[in-house]
This record gives C-alpha cells, sequence and structure tokens, in this order.
C-alpha cells in the first residue's frame, strides 16, 4: 500500500503542486491528469525517490520511504520519458541487464518471450541504435513482462505506440493489477484499464 | 545589524593598519617592508577560516536540507576568494623586495593558489546550475570534498617544496614576533572578520530576495502590487 | 548484490569495446601531449630526462580528466542512469564497478604506453620501471576522484572545462607523489615513500570517492 501526504513541488522559481495526498491499494490504478507543465512527471519521480519533494512524505506499507530507500526500490519498477537503453547494446542485452541489476528472471529464453509478447521478438538481436522509436519504446516496455514488483510508475507508456502494442500494453497492466498490483499511470489517451479501484489525480496550478 | 559589522570593521582596520605601520618597530632583517606582513597574513588566516566555515555552512545545509546555511555558503565564497587574492597578491609584493621575484614557488604561497582554485571551482559550479536547490546542494557536496582534501593537498605541497628546494626560500621566514607586531596582525585580522560578516550578510540579504521574489514578503517590500 | 556489481562492470567494458575510438582518443592525446613539450622545448636529452617525470604526469592527468565525460553523461542522456539509482542495490557497490570499467579502458593503456614514451624523454631503465607503478597506484585515484567532479557536472552547460577545474585541484597530490617518484629515481634515491602515499591516498579515495560520488549522483538526477 503506498500512500503520500502533502507532497509540494517546487522546481527553479515555479511552484508545481502544493499538497498532493493520496492512498494507493493493492489492485488500484491511479491517474495522474493535468496540463502539459503541471508537474505530472516531477510527481512520479518524487514517488520512485529521484526527486526531492520540497514538503510531504510518501510511505510504503505504513513504513517511511525514507528510512528504507533500498526495500522500496525493490518493489517499485518506472519507465519514464527517458527509455533508459544503450544505443550499442542489442534489444535483448539491454532487456538483460536491467533485469539483472534489479533481481528479474533474467536468462535468455525470458527475455525473449518478454520481447516476443510485445511484438519485437525479432528485434532481439538487434542493436537497439537501429529501432524506430517506437519499437525502442516497447523494449523498454518489455521489462513489465520480466518484473516482479508490485508498484508500476508508468510516464506515459501509451506515447509513440501504434494501436496493436496499446491493446497489448493495457492487457499486461490489467493482468498485473488483478493479481494485486498497483498501477500509477500519466496518460493523455484513453485507456481501459480494468482495476479494483481506480482513482483520478488532477495536477492543476 | 550590517552596519554595526561594517563601522566595527573600518575601526578595526584603523586601528590595525596605524599600530601595523606605525608603532611597529622596523625589523632588522627586512627593513620597513615586511609591514605588508600586516594585510598578507591575516589575509591568509581568514581565506582558510572561510573555506572551513563555508564548508560547515555547506555541511549543515546538505544534512539539514536547511536553505539559510546553504545560501551563507555561497555568500562567503566570493569573499574567501578575495582573500586568498588578497594573501596572494601581497604575498608577492613582499616576495619582490626580499626575493627579487614576483613570485615565489613556496609551500604557503603554492598552497593558497590551490586554495584559490578550489574557491573559484566552487563559484563556478554555482552560478552554473540552474535550479537553486540543486546548485546548493551540489555546491555543499563540492566544498566537503574540498575540505577533505585541503590537508592532504597542503601536506603533498609542503612534501614537494622540501624536495625539491631545501633552501630558505620560504615565507615562513617571518621576523621575529615583537608583541607589537602580533597585536597589529590580530587587530586586522578582526577587522577582516567584521568585513567579512558584514559582507556576507549583505550578500545573503541580496540572495535571499533574488530566490524568493515570487513570494508575497518580497513584491510588499519592493512595493509592487499584488 | 555481487552479481549486480558484475553486471555493471561486464556491461560498460562492453560498450567500451563496441566503441572503441573513445579508448583510441584518450591514448592518442596522452601521445599527443607528450609530443607536443619536446618540440616547444628543444630535444636535448639532458634536459627532456629531467622534465620527464612532470611532463608524463601532466599528460597522464589531462587525458584522464579529458575521458571523464564518458563516465556518466552518456548513461544519463539516455535514462540508463537513474534506472541505475533506482536499482535496488547500494548505488556506491554499482559507482565503483563504473569507475572500475573506467579505469580498465582509460587508465590502464596509458600506464601501458607511459614507457614507451619515457622512452622518448630519455629515461632510464629504473626510472621507466617506477614510471610505470606510480601509474599503477595513481591512475585509479585519477579515475575515482575524477568521478565525483563528473557527476557534479551532469547536465551543466560548459561541463567539460567545469570538471576539469573543479578535478585538478584535487588531481595535485597525485601528481606530486608521482611525479616525484620518477624523480627520485632519477636522482639515485628509493621511491618507495612517495609509492606508498600514493598506494594510501588511492586506497583512500576508494574508500570515499564513491560514496561522494553517489551522493554526487543523487543531486544531479534530481
Amino acid at each position: 500500500m503506498l500512500s503520500a501526504q502533502s507532497l509540494t513541488c517546487i522546481r527553479g522559481d515555479r511552484l508545481l503542486f502544493r499538497d498532493v495526498s493520496f492512498t494507493l491499494e493493492a489492485g488500484g490504478v491511479l491517474y495522474v491528469l493535468g496540463e502539459n507543465g503541471s508537474g505530472k512527471s516531477s510527481l512520479l519521480r518524487i514517488l520512485c525517490g529521484l526527486m526531492t519533494p520540497e514538503t510531504g512524505t510518501i510511505s510504503w506499507s505504513g513504513e517511511q520511504v525514507k528510512s528504507n530507500t533500498e526495500g522500496y526500490r525493490s518493489k517499485l519498477l518506472y519507465v519514464g520519458h527517458l527509455n533508459g537503453l544503450k544505443d550499442d547494446l542489442t534489444a535483448a542485452e539491454n532487456l538483460q541487464t536491467s533485469a539483472r541489476l534489479s533481481s528479474y528472471k533474467s536468462d535468455a529464453e525470458n527475455v525473449s518471450v518478454a520481447l516476443g509478447a510485445i511484438g519485437i521478438g525479432r528485434c532481439a538481436n538487434l542493436p537497439v541504435r537501429v529501432l524506430s522509436q517506437g519499437q525502442k519504446r516497447r523494449v523498454a516496455l518489455a521489462r513489465l513482462w520480466l518484473t516482479e514488483s508490485p508498484l508500476w510508475i508508468l510516464d506515459e507508456p501509451f506515447a509513440a505506440l501504434d494501436s496493436a502494442s496499446i491493446g497489448v500494453l493495457q492487457g499486461r497492466i490489467n493482468q498485473h493489477v488483478a493479481k494485486g498490483g498497483m498501477a500509477i499511470i500519466t496518460t493523455h489517451q484513453d485507456v481501459a484499464i480494468n482495476a479494483q479501484s481506480t482513482q483520478h489525480l488532477r495536477l492543476d496550478a | 545589524m550590517i552596519p554595526w559589522f561594517a563601522w566595527m570593521a573600518a575601526v578595526f582596520a584603523m586601528i590595525g593598519l596605524y599600530v601595523g605601520f606605525a608603532i611597529a618597530p622596523t625589523d632588522f632583517q627586512q627593513g620597513e617592508a615586511y609591514r605588508i606582513i600586516f594585510v598578507h597574513v591575516p589575509a591568509a588566516w581568514m581565506s582558510m577560516i572561510i573555506y572551513i566555515v563555508m564548508a560547515a555552512w555547506a555541511a549543515l545545509g546538505l544534512v539539514l536540507n536547511a536553505r539559510l546555511s546553504a545560501m551563507m555558503a555561497q555568500a562567503l565564497a566570493p569573499t574567501g576568494a578575495i582573500f586568498t587574492l588578497l594573501a596572494l597578491v601581497t604575498g608577492s609584493f613582499w616576495g619582490k623586495p626580499m626575493w627579487g621575484t614576483w613570485w615565489v614557488w613556496d609551500a604557503r604561497l603554492t598552497s593558497e593558489l590551490i586554495l584559490l582554485f578550489l574557491y573559484l571551482g566552487f563559484i563556478a559550479l554555482q552560478s552554473s546550475i540552474d535550479d537553486p536547490r540543486k546548485a546548493d546542494r551540489a555546491g555543499a557536496l563540492l566544498a566537503l570534498v574540498g575540505a577533505v582534501n585541503v590537508p592532504i593537498i597542503y601536506f603533498s605541497v609542503k612534501w614537494w617544496n622540501t624536495l625539491h628546494q631545501g633552501s630558505t626560500i620560504s615565507m615562513g621566514a617571518a621576523p621575529k614576533m615583537v608583541t607589537t607586531m602580533l597585536i597589529g596582525m590580530l587587530l586586522m585580522a578582526l577587522a577582516f572578520w567584521m568585513y567579512t560578516i558584514a559582507v556576507a550578510l549583505m550578500r545573503v540579504r541580496c540572495i535571499m530576495l533574488e530566490r524568493e521574489r515570487s513570494s508575497a514578503w518580497v513584491k510588499e517590500l519592493s512595493g509592487v502590487a499584488s | 548484490m555481487k552479481d549486480a556489481w558484475v553486471t555493471v562492470l561486464k556491461r560498460d567494458l562492453l560498450l567500451a569495446l563496441r566503441r572503441r575510438s573513445d579508448v583510441a582518443t584518450t591514448l592518442f592525446f596522452f601521445l599527443i601531449v607528450s609530443s607536443l613539450f619536446p618540440l616547444g622545448i628543444g630535444p636535448e636529452p639532458a634536459v627532456l630526462s629531467s622534465i620527464a617525470p612532470g611532463v608524463l604526469w601532466v599528460a597522464a592527468l589531462l587525458a584522464g580528466m579529458l575521458s571523464l565525460s564518458r563516465l556518466f553523461a552518456a548513461d544519463f542522456a539516455d535514462g540508463s542512469l537513474e534506472q541505475m539509482l533506482l536499482a535496488p542495490q547500494p548505488l556506491v557497490l554499482l559507482v565503483a564497478a563504473k569507475v572500475l570499467a573506467h579505469w580498465i579502458v582509460c587508465g590502464l593503456p596509458v600506464v601501458v604506453l607511459a614507457p614507451i614514451i619515457g622512452l622518448q624523454y630519455a629515461l632510464p631503465n629504473d626510472a621507466l620501471l617506477a614510471l610505470v607503478e606510480a601509474l599503477l597506484l595513481g591512475t585509479p585515484a585519477l579515475s575515482l576522484i575524477g568521478a565525483i567532479g563528473a557527476a557534479l557536472t551532469l547536465g551543466v552547460r560548459g561541463s567539460g572545462l567545469l570538471t576539469a577545474l573543479l578535478v585538478l585541484p584535487l588531481y595535485i597530490p597525485v601528481l606530486i607523489f608521482g611525479a616525484g617518484a620518477v624523480a627520485a629515481v632519477q636522482h639515485g634515491m628509493s621511491a618507495q615513500a612517495h609509492l606508498s602515499l600514493l598506494a594510501a591516498f588511492s586506497l583512500l579515495s576508494l574508500v570515499l570517492a564513491p560514496l561522494a560520488t553517489a551522493a554526487a549522483l543523487r543531486i544531479s538526477v534530481d
């Protein structure tokens, strides 16, 4: 269970949002909405621990995240705007490296299954440099098929995807949430995810 | 408070300079030229003390996530750099009549030069990062790393100096300390200290105004209609 | 945990292997800078061999510094750095792995090339040996301390020069002890003291620098 209290974010001179609070239970999805520049990505980065909020705290299962950051990090998976892929490694190598860093299953077979699931199995041994934007995004998202983390924080995961892939990703998130996982998503698109509880958080200046 | 410190600085400076230039006896070996020591040595002391104070404020800011401490560190840096430069220039002026050259690579002067680089690095890093909070924290880390390294650097420079010269080229060959000289130097040090506090407080005020410029109390001060 | 460390090390080495030009440029820079001095000063062996320790060490410092930009900048730009920060591993360990990879790719080649350049400077064999030993002990410290500078200047305008300004003063002890080791042997004395100090400094950097670098990375990614 994730709970955020009174998060305030100031970037440079601008106050992006103030006193944002919410609770997310197992099986729940939280949509973060707002205009461009309203701080959605910043909120997600604060929830990951990449950014420090001006005020406020985050707790996981009742325990403050600050006192056990490594434990919290093992429970979360973040896909941000940047893909986190090395251009000179192949798709499979990239996936394997990130899986090993997070201690997920990382053997070759699971990796190729994951890449196949999101529709880029044949790109497995191509260097990421030669892939299209959409394909790169899909390599970055392939981690969702390998991970065991309960909390997914996804920043515009559907952008740059074709409709088939959007469907596949939706399906995967549905699966995750049905098994008791949680997801926090920002998106501009209409997506159909069936969750036990759905919340909408609007960030407006 | 600031004017009080500024006046104290002026008073101490006048007394210190008077003692230094009029009362203290002419040195046996170095003649009148040695009097520049009254500026050089206190300036060197200040440059080192300010670095330590700056690093301490920075550490406090980092650990307690306190904005004021970080701003104090930022305010102190230019003054510290100025004193370092002053120490170097006066050291150079002292050296010229003594050794005939404008620069001598002795351990103390060389360490002061490196200290200047550390100050400049701190100032450069802070000014090149746009976000003030990030600039504070990055600068604080740099100041701490520098503080840890300063003893090591000083030790290695002393080592280097003894290895290569073994001769008596050293600013440390100061004239024997007559009490009046010591008093003179201490007075100047106090003067510099007051100056530092005055200037740092002024600068912190500017920094605070700049950072909080969008908040209500600043707008009120400047008379902008809200 | 050990698995993650090895993963990062192998990944960085693999990346360097696939982009060999990066490695080569560092080496060529070292070569070019060391060749400039005789051109500027004159070819007499006696003069060259007296300036050799200082010149070779400064060239090694500068080459090391130039290569720092490849330590974190690429990972920062493509997002893999933030993924590393999010991994459930101690960041200090991952940083140490990256610095080790950097040293193998940029520091070790300098150690290997240096004696050859030392011959150009008319250094006798025992001085050459001292040079290799000193570089072997000192270049890790250069990578470790340089990493702090590289981490602090991520994403900052003009970061190359800024990193140089921040890191060069911290390199000075390595320069003094390293060049001193070679000079000592040239004057018929033992380099033992210098080498021990170099080793001590490198060890101290090994313990402290990754901590500072990890902290700097968190600040820069914020």
